[in-house]
């Protein structure tokens, strides 16, 4: 007894290896303490400074550890904190961020309360970093959970809105089953490989388990449906439009790019990794999941009047050209998928912080009519919008363009030319919807009947200035003209942003 | 001799049209303007720097812009590109000339865009990087968008929303060739990837490959230029544009297209455009008939020069995939003079709207000249140099583009001929009804004011200057277009 006792000790942890996970656990811990305190000061200044300040500790460390290469394993196996974590992790920092300033005067914070609404958010960020810093099935689902809870009841947190509620009991049930299916697949792998750290499942299927083992591509399948449902690769991604309209806009905007970050980080380590040797076998399958999602979110934000169906549909096209960059399994692929990342997150949020700006001044709400004129009313609006739009689209001299420039040639080089194709045509479907955003703006566009009725009037939304315009919120204006100069200008000189990508390609450099 | 910098030449107007961004309302446009004529004198220095004969690519530049995927930003000038540079500074100062003298809402966004369009345009027809090219390519469509949807008039919305989507389709699907190509042939050939114009002609594709990536290329540039069946944007996108931005639209934006078969398709994958030949030859044929039949039966008299350009446009790329040097030569010839008769055309239709109280159609027309002399005398050379009347330098235009085709493809250029017929056709029936006829009920006749005089007057002098000395395009850029369609021919004879 004594003897077996003795065996087991901690493991090693090297706290500065896994500090950028830590930065945000910690932050979360002391936000909630601090929530407690009621005075205004404390929910309006103190709770969101010290979320900014533990979601900045968070990037400054990133930055210390950024360290290219094969950087090994921590704590005995379980987590790794190389590039590619730490690329993922700058995206959701940096996302977080975003959120925070969004959401600063939302009502929403009100309704939930700052402590817990920021809580939840940096408990979501940190399960965002250990998902994509996982190198063993449980935590890997360990760090699932903790993406997805808080998420949840984000979704839901403006708790007297109906909307709300049934965008956070929708994503609780459809993530659930997600998630179910997750591990039931992790389990499968676990029982053909008979292991969950990712490097003797890979050295398993390389030796022992034939590549064509059906209890090993049951869990492969299983596994990558969990991840769709997250990341919302059709036809998993049906929860995606109601969730993003129902959600507070700002934790859509959180939703929309680091979740997307995450579960990309996680499909990239997982698949490359794990599932390395094994490519032949899911990448026919991805690629199929990769054109239906491209066709299917571009068709589908053709009809929306809402902003945000539109940017979720959006986001499920866009989720088809990440997956692509996944399928080759290559290390341009990889790091094409964590460029088009990075440019799809500024993207976003620009889109997103526009419709906030928006939706709290004008009573029609996220719809589309919010913006008509904007390019008159309010230029410092309209140009982020704009610039946004286009770069979605992939016109050149935005990001957007160099990033599906790099997903094409990685498709190319991967011998999945076709797959850059379709690319090609998701981009062209979804002029379609992205150009009627920038008429509205600019166009005064009144000749373009949509064929979906206005569904129902979105209440005029003000935080605590209700007749806020744009001038009253310079954060939020800040967030958008910040994302939507860095999507211009690493669409001129994207360099730094390739410095980085290939810096997160040499993580995984060993399995190419 | 003083050092050209293309770079110089493409960014000027961008800059003035952001310094123009930061000035009063009421300076924006003239120091757009003066961007423009700027470029003009540049150019006029670039081209009288320029050698008489043979040379190559001129003033190059090559940096490498994006080390990853091996794009350079890399610009030149050579026989080929220097008179469509050319073209672009001459109507660009004509069309923001035009747009000087008018009023506009929101006047600094406008001329903005027009600042930024001729960048882009420049910087696609200098472009020595096939991916540079596409940047270029597709960066032209941001400011047309905006000209048309903003400042045009009949279904603005609609027309640009609709030509924006056409001509990105094919944009976008080149994009996919050109990554292709770039990425394909670099694996072919064990070199690293490059999307250099020259390291491509070198590097040679199987067949099989060509063959895909010559239609991703030639949706994108059939589509802008546009020929017969992919014209569909062009009747609701010429009646919407603002007569300034028509003026470029239709001078200089197709040429782009027939610029890129001469540019890319022909030296860089010469076995596909010889395979698809016969194809090409058709669609140019065919455009050429239906857009001469239809402009001859086009009430509104935008429409009939926009018909005109799609049968013109159908004689250049005729020229092009002859494959002939002769045919060529025309094509490279016709590019320029199309240009420069569409551009004062179009302000003569704007000029004779303003007549027939802003109504364009030829039925509401009619008896113009009456009291204008001035104005019929310009339009009428400028008809006449279209309808190619010998003696002007579209008749040479076209004659070596029939010759090149005679000698190649007898037939397709018995049938082309007719195309030549019907110009005189379609052009004296826009000047008879327009301007002789008896006069028509609200069309109240004036000669034109000075201001218009100084748009029109230049360019119809251009047109006669060029007319009588049709060599200065014909010397400088012979060696150039042999050398782009030489490995076709080549493939073609063996």
């Amino acid at each position: 007894m004594i003897t077996v006792l003795a065996e087991v000790k901690g493991p090693h942890i090297d706290w500065a290896g896994i500090s950028p996970l830590l930065a945000p656990l910690a932050g979360s811990m002391i936000v909630l303490v601090a929530g407690l305190f009621r005075g205004a000061l404390v929910q309006r200044a103190l709770v969101p400074a010290l979320t900014l300040v533990a979601l900045g500790a968070g990037i400054g460390l990133t930055i210390w550890q950024w360290e290219p290469g094969d950087r090994g394993t921590l704590v005995s196996g379980a987590l790794t904190t190389d590039t590619l974590t730490l690329g993922v992790a700058t995206i959701v920092f940096a996302t977080g961020i975003a959120a925070v300033l969004l959401s600063w005067r939302d009502v929403v914070l009100r309704e939930a309360g700052a402590g817990e609404f920021y809580a939840l958010l940096l408990a979501s960020v940190a399960g965002m970093v250990m998902l994509a810093a996982a190198e063993n099935l449980v935590v890997l689902f360990l760090a699932f959970e903790l993406l997805s809870i808080p998420l949840y009841v984000l979704c839901a947190s403006r708790v007297r809105r109906e909307p709300s509620l049934e965008s956070g009991l929708k994503y609780l049930i459809v993530g659930s089953v997600g998630s179910a299916t997750l591990l039931y697949g992790l389990a499968f792998i676990y029982g053909a490989t008979g292991s969950t750290d990712f490097g003797r499942i890979s050295e398993a299927i390389a030796t022992e388990v034939g590549i064509g083992d059906p209890l090993l591509l049951i869990g492969i399948a299983f596994v990558a449906t969990g991840l769709a449902f997250k990341s919302s690769v059709a036809p998993f991604h049906t929860w995606t439009p109601d969730v993003y309209q129902g959600a507070p806009t700002p934790v859509t905007a959180f939703m929309a790019v680091a979740t997307k970050a995450a579960a990309f980080g996680v499909f990239l380590r997982l698949f490359f990794d794990a599932l390395g040797s094994a490519q032949t076998n899911w990448a026919p399958a991805l690629a199929a999941l990769a054109t239906i999602t491209i066709i299917i979110g571009n068709v589908g934000a053709l009809a929306q009047r809402s902003m945000k169906r539109l940017l979720a549909w959006s986001s499920v096209g866009q989720a088809g050209y990440l997956l692509a960059g996944v399928v080759v399994g290559t290390e341009l692929g990889l790091q094409a998928t964590m460029f088009y990342l990075a440019v799809y997150g500024l993207m976003n949020i620009a889109a997103f912080a526009v419709v906030i700006a928006r939706e709290r001044v004008d009573e029609r709400g996220d719809d589309i009519d919010a913006l008509e004129n904007l390019g008159r009313v309010s230029p410092w609006l309209a140009w982020p919008m704009t610039i946004a739009m286009l770069s979605l689209a992939g016109f050149p001299a935005t990001a957007g363009f160099i990033g599906k420039f790099y997903l094409i040639d990685a498709t190319v080089q991967g011998d999945y030319a076709w797959l850059g194709v379709m690319i090609v045509i998701g981009s062209i479907i979804s002029l379609g919807y992205y150009l009627r955003v920038v008429a509205v703006m600019w166009l005064g566009s009144v000749e373009i009947e949509l064929a979906t009725p206005l569904r129902r009037r979105v209440a005029r939304v003000g935080g605590w200035s209700p007749e806020a315009d744009v001038l009253r919120q310079p954060e939020v204006l800040f967030v958008a003209v910040v994302a939507a100069a860095a999507t211009i200008f690493f669409g001129i000189v994207p360099n730094p942003l390739f410095d980085a990508a290939r810096d997160v390609g040499s993580s995984l450099a060993h399995l190419f | 001799m003083l050092t050209i910098h293309l770079s110089i030449l493409i960014f000027l107007p961008l800059a003035t049209g952001l310094i123009g961004a930061f000035l009063p309302r009421g300076l924006s446009r003239w120091a757009v303007l003066a961007g423009s004529v700027a470029v003009l004198a540049y150019w006029i220095a670039m081209a009288l720097d320029f050698p008489t004969s043979g040379g190559g690519l001129q003033y190059v530049t090559d940096d490498m812009w994006i080390d990853e995927l091996g794009i350079h930003y890399a610009l030149g000038v050579d026989g080929l590109n220097l008179f469509l540079i050319g073209l672009t500074a001459v109507l660009w100062t004509g069309a923001t000339l035009a747009a000087c003298f008018r009023e506009w809402d929101r006047p600094k966004l406008f001329f903005f865009n027009m600042a930024l369009a001729e960048t882009a345009v420049l910087g696609a027809f200098m472009a020595q990087d096939l991916a540079l090219f596409v940047v270029f390519f597709d960066l032209m469509l941001v400011p047309f968008y905006f000209l048309i949807g903003a400042w045009g008039e009949y279904r603005r919305v609609y027309a640009t929303t609709k030509l924006v989507i056409y001509t990105l389709a094919g944009s976008l699907l080149m994009l996919a060739g050109a990554v292709a190509l770039g990425v394909l042939s670099g694996t072919e050939s064990g070199q690293p990837v490059s999307f250099l114009f020259s390291d491509l002609a070198q590097r040679t594709l199987p067949e099989g490959t060509q063959n895909w990536i010559f239609w991703l290329f030639a949706a994108a540039f059939l589509v802008k230029m546009p020929a017969f069946p992919f014209h569909g944007w062009m009747p609701d996108g010429y009646r919407a544009a603002p007569i300034p931005v028509l003026i470029v639209f239709s001078g200089v934006l197709s040429k782009v297209g027939a610029y890129g078969f001469l540019r890319i398709v022909l030296p860089i994958m010469p076995d596909a455009s010889v395979k698809f030949q016969e194809v090409l030859i058709i669609v140019a044929v065919v455009s050429i008939l239906y857009g001469s039949i239809l402009a001859f039966s086009q009430d509104n008299a935008r429409l009939v020069v926009g018909y005109s350009s799609v049968a013109q446009l159908g004689f250049i790329m005729l020229g092009i995939f002859a494959l002939d040097p002769k045919g060529a030569q025309g094509a490279v010839l016709q590019m320029v003079t199309h240009g420069l008769v569409v551009a004062p055309l179009f302000f003569i239709i704007y000029l004779l709207g303003q007549r027939a109280r802003g109504s364009e159609l030829l039925s509401n027309m009619g008896g113009l000249a009456v009291r204008a002399p001035v104005l019929a005398g310009l339009f009428l050379i400028v008809a006449l140099a279209t309808l190619a009347m010998p003696g002007s330098a579209n008749f040479v235009g076209e004659l070596l583009i029939l010759f090149g085709t005679f000698d190649s493809k007898l037939v397709y250029g018995i049938v082309a001929s007719a195309g030549v017929a019907l110009a005189a056709v379609y052009m004296i029936r826009l000047y008879q009804r327009s301007m002789h006829n008896p006069v028509g009920n609200d069309v109240a006749s004036r000669e034109m004011s000075l201001r218009d005089g100084l748009v029109l007057v230049p360019l119809v002098l251009v047109i006669l200057g060029l007319s009588v000395y049709p060599q200065l395009v014909l010397d400088r850029s012979e060696d150039a277009t042999k050398a782009k369609i030489a490995p076709a021919t080549e493939v073609a004879t063996r």
